[in-house]
């Protein structure tokens, strides 16, 4: 039983009390005194030459203080790609600059060429109606294949359309084509992972504050890690010193991947509060989200699966063609490569994998890392060609996964595609979910569908995923150019109490309330008297944010860690106060005790003789009880999960109504169940979202025809059951302090082909020969799948 | 500029906006009560949803002129009088029924309004009336259980957590 507040209790939220009486402090709720306003102009063509750009009658706007433009940060670095990846020739991948603003060309719709600073945002809009853009328009290069075949490029500059051709892993090459060619049997399905605009709930927003004084900047913006915003800054685009540089993001609403990236705004609000002499406010309306938050997945796909007669598997091979819009963003390059690739085994045994992925330039916004970040794309793939397979064998499809699953007594498991997943127990969860859904009451529910005329469907899914991202040296031989460790400092105050800073960054995944349970538990103190910092880069030690499931398993670890040196020396504090041999001290429950006697100290005794030293052995022991650690995982984490939807579908229109799901995870040791729960419903959601209702459209000359929630399709509650979830009794990661395995992304990368494969059972089960549609199942695609069929 | 006056959580508030102000810049901006969330710009996500004269209203589709002198709610007046969180409250902090808590404001008055009108509203009848609300971290599983909580429904036997 967890201890009461303590790791693996479902403590409720403290921060849930700011965010329930509108006490939250957002980006956009800050006004610094003197602000003004900043306004983006974007362009409205999807290509095009920047012949020139009058700015005169803005200028002589009432209000207006400044107007930017690409020309003013012609001279300063562009925002880098992160992640180096060599092509199968061994030539680096091409890294087009990347402007604060457009310069010479604009290469996608919403693209920002200027920018007005004035002194109320109605005054910095209305002047941003006054500039006058010369563009002349080329024509738009939007599909990927198109843009390869053709000869009109999106950065003349590389005279090619293609920035890698990836092969993953290319020694392997040979061996899977030669296995796919003798194989009995192959399946083989094209797919496209549909593109996804993330949508946090918060736009982006960014305030930024000159002090002339200190020659330093404050920038307040909306993001997922601050020290990574402001080493880009600092060291590739503005060349502000780190040390006059301070990044804050507060309470940031929601990020999913779109905040971890610097975005050019980023920038010109430093700029612009350094040329006016005033903070400049800058905050995003949802169609500027929609046109210039980086977007997701946006994969087309042919997957083969070679297996025997039986079902066992003999290769998966992969030929992708992967979007990375308009310019690299910061992870844009890892996402489709590191971060999908090398999941392409699954969860199974399979000897054989190859992966070509090419990544292509076109003219739409950037896309990066969203929820998942190629783990869904991977799973999707394999997930859905197994389905399919299992179909033509006249397998079960749980049957066929299970034959190829790695077993318990397998782990550590060095997967064909690169990895080694350091523990699972996949057929336990497959046990558990079949015990949730009951495959004779499914047979009921199906016959009492059929009765009022509807199609019942049973979709299953296994995944297996890589996250807590990353051991550094492993990141770094694979063309990572930044460290992936995370870092705490635990301070323990004179009067007992703790601040703990911390390197992530908490936007909904509750850090407030989960890493005081865990240094609670193991101070032996009440929760409650540990509060966390985040977020402040002038108060936090270098962390490397939150994104990839890695709050827990890295930055949490951090603390343990740190938690850990705390508790060394105060016992070495306690020892000279009990004036006993270290050795001979027991900490438990708050108390340092000499063992075999009565006599012992408390945790807050020790900790004001640390600050009040004395009678202290100075001359062995500092003052003080504040400890520093910086945490560098040995792996991945490695959490698993098999999946259940059903649906139903409505023959005479195609409409897909999600009637069960049901997620069984393995995410190692839980510290907050009821979190935990939280992260697997919303995970869980947004991949029905992208099964059923979202999708990101853009037409043939680069319009974004789904810029506003009127056209992309959100989840919305009555789109949707309640979830049933299970995530007790995990196997523990085996290489982190506290046993446990990112939670916050399998949702997302579970459920899609869970809700396609039930999909397709339901119309096969209806006699229509349909073996796949493409996402969003939208009920047009369904009732003409089921109508050319 | 056009002289507005209304009451405000129990107060008596007034000030000067442009005809295109819209209420929840009146709010934000003058009163700064930045409670209420500015989530699109298509009044579909529902992040700002106050009320208005007892009804449920997207402060977005407002002009604050068009809400003188009507009695305004909103999330910063909703907790009890001793400053504890009010049932509605209590129950989403209870049921996690809030993550970034970037749209949990407009939840909250929303829940508001349903339970007014319809003390002990079913599952279905939940998820139809939050159509207007968009959250994209709970999945809502969360959202719904509390509200049904909030209104004195056991919610033991929905699945899990």
């Amino acid at each position: 039983m967890p201890k009461d507040g303590g790791i693996g209790a479902s403590t409720t939220r403290r921060e849930d009390v700011r965010f329930l009486t509108g006490k939250g402090k957002y980006t956009a709720d800050i006004n610094a005194f003197g602000q003004v306003s900043a306004i983006f102009v974007r362009s409205t063509v999807a290509n095009g030459v920047i012949k020139s750009i009058d700015t005169s009658a803005a200028e002589s706007m009432p209000g207006v203080l400044a107007v930017f433009t690409g020309e003013d940060f012609a001279d300063v670095g562009g925002n880098p790609a992160g992640w180096l990846i060599n092509s199968r020739d061994g030539e680096p991948m091409k890294e087009p600059k990347r402007p604060v603003l457009a310069h010479g060309k604009v290469r996608h719709v919403g693209d920002a060429y200027a920018a007005v600073i004035a002194e109320t945002e109605q005054q910095a809009r209305d002047a941003a109606e006054e500039i006058i853009a010369d563009i002349e328009e080329l024509p738009a290069i939007v599909d990927m294949a198109a843009a390869l075949a053709g000869d009109s490029y999106v950065h003349d500059e590389i005279e090619t359309n293609q920035c890698f051709d990836w092969g993953w892993i290319e020694d392997n090459r040979a061996a899977t084509d030669e296995a796919i060619k003798n194989a009995p049997h192959v399946t083989t399905l094209e797919l496209i992972n549909n593109r996804l605009v993330p949508n946090a709930m918060e736009p982006r927003a960014s305030i930024g504050t000159y002090d002339a004084a200190g020659d330093s900047y404050l920038l307040q913006t909306t993001s997922q890690n601050p020290h990574l915003t402001r080493l880009l800054i600092s060291a590739f685009v503005m060349g502000i010193p780190e040390n006059k540089l301070t990044v804050i993001a507060p309470d940031v609403g929601g990020g999913f991947g779109s905040k971890i990236y610097h975005y050019g705004e980023e920038a010109l609000v430093l700029a612009a509060a350094k040329k006016v002499g005033r903070p400049v406010k800058w905050v995003a309306d949802r169609s500027e989200s929609f046109l210039s938050d980086a977007h997701g997945r946006d994969h087309v796909t042919k997957i083969e699966l070679a297996c025997e007669k039986d079902g066992t598997f003999i290769a998966f091979r992969t030929e992708t063609l992967a979007n990375v819009g308009a310019y690299l963003s910061n992870f844009s390059t890892a996402t489709p490569t590191f971060l999908h690739g090398t999941l392409m085994a699954g969860n199974y045994t399979v000897p054989n994998v190859y992966v070509n992925l090419k990544a292509v330039f076109t003219n739409t916004a950037p896309v990066d890392a969203y929820r998942g970040a190629g783990r869904p794309e991977a799973t999707y793939s394999i997930e859905r060609v197994i389905d399919m397979a299992a179909r033509e064998l006249g397998m079960d499809p749980i049957e066929i996964r299970r034959k190829n699953f790695i077993k318990p007594d397998q782990f550590p498991f060095a997967s064909a595609a690169g990895l080694e997943y350091d523990s699972g127990n996949y057929d336990a969860l497959m046990d558990k979910m079949e015990a949730m859904v009951d495959r004779k009451a499914f047979e009921e529910r199906r016959k009492a569908s059929e009765a009022k005329g509807m199609l019942r469907g049973l979709g299953i899914n296994a995944y297996v995923e890589a996250c807590g991202i990353a051991p550094s040296n492993l990141v770094g031989v694979l063309g990572s150019r930044v460290g992936l460790y995370d870092a705490a400092t635990v301070r323990v105050n004179a009067t007992g109490n703790l601040s703990v800073m911390v390197g992530a960054h908490s936007h909904g995944q509750g850090h407030e309330t989960v890493f005081p349970q865990i240094v609670g538990d193991m101070l032996g103190i009440d929760p409650a008297s540990v509060d966390i910092v985040h977020g402040d880069t002038s108060k936090i030690p270098f962390g490397m944010g939150t994104y990839g499931s890695r709050s827990l398993a890295v930055c949490g670890s951090a603390v343990v860690r740190a938690t850990e040196k705390i508790i060394a020396k105060a016992k070495k504090i306690a020892a000279h106060m009990l004036e006993a041999s270290a050795d001979d001290l027991d900490f438990t429950d708050g108390q340092f005790a000499v063992k075999g006697t009565d006599k012992s100290v408390s945790f807050g005794e020790v900790a004001l003789k640390a600050y009040i030293p004395h009678n202290y052995p100075l001359e062995d022991i500092e003052p003080g009880l504040e400890e520093t650690a910086f945490y560098d995982p040995a792996n991945f984490t490695y959490p698993s999960g098999a999946y259940a939807c059903e649906v139903e579908v409505d023959p005479e229109t195609g409409k897909v109504t999600v009637e069960r799901f049901t997620a069984c995870d393995d995410f190692g040791n839980v510290m907050n169940p009821m979190i935990v729960s939280g992260q697997v419903h919303g995970g869980v959601v947004q991949g029905i979202g992208q099964a059923l209702l979202e999708n990101t459209t853009y037409d043939e000359n680069g319009q974004l025809l789904s810029a506003s929630y009127m056209d992309y399709v959100m989840p919305r509650a009555d789109d949707l059951p309640f979830i049933a979830v299970d995530h007790a009794d995990g196997t523990p990661c085996t290489h982190n302090p506290l046993g446990a395995k990112g939670c916050g992304e399998g949702g997302a990368i579970g459920s899609p082909p869970t809700v396609v494969n039930a999909v397709i059972d339901a119309l096969q089960s209806g006699g229509k020969n349909v073996t796949h549609i493409d996402m969003p199942l939208t009920p047009a695609r369904v009732w003409a799948a089921m109508n050319n069929a | 500029m056009a002289s507005v006056t209304m009451t405000v959580n129990g107060k008596s508030v007034s000030g000067n906006v442009e005809g295109r102000t819209l209420l929840s810049d009146f709010l934000r901006n003058d009163l700064q009560l930045t409670g209420t969330h500015i989530g699109c710009d298509t009044s579909q996500c529902g992040a700002c949803v106050v009320h208005v004269d007892g009804e449920a209203v997207k402060s977005c589709t407002m002009f604050a002129v068009e809400a003188d002198g009507t009695d305004v709610a909103t999330i910063e007046g909703q907790a009890n009088a001793d400053g504890s969180l009010n049932v509605i409250q209590q129950a989403f902090q209870d049921h996690h029924g809030l993550q970034c808590g970037f749209c949990t404001p407009g939840m909250v008055m929303s829940a508001a309004a349903l339970l007014k009108d319809n003390p002990t509203p079913t599952e279905g009848e939940i998820r139809e009336y939050l159509e207007g609300n968009i959250c994209r971290c709970t999945g809502y599983h969360n959202i719904v259980k509390a509200i049904m909580a909030a209104s004195g429904q056991d919610v033991s036997a929905v699945a899990a957590e």
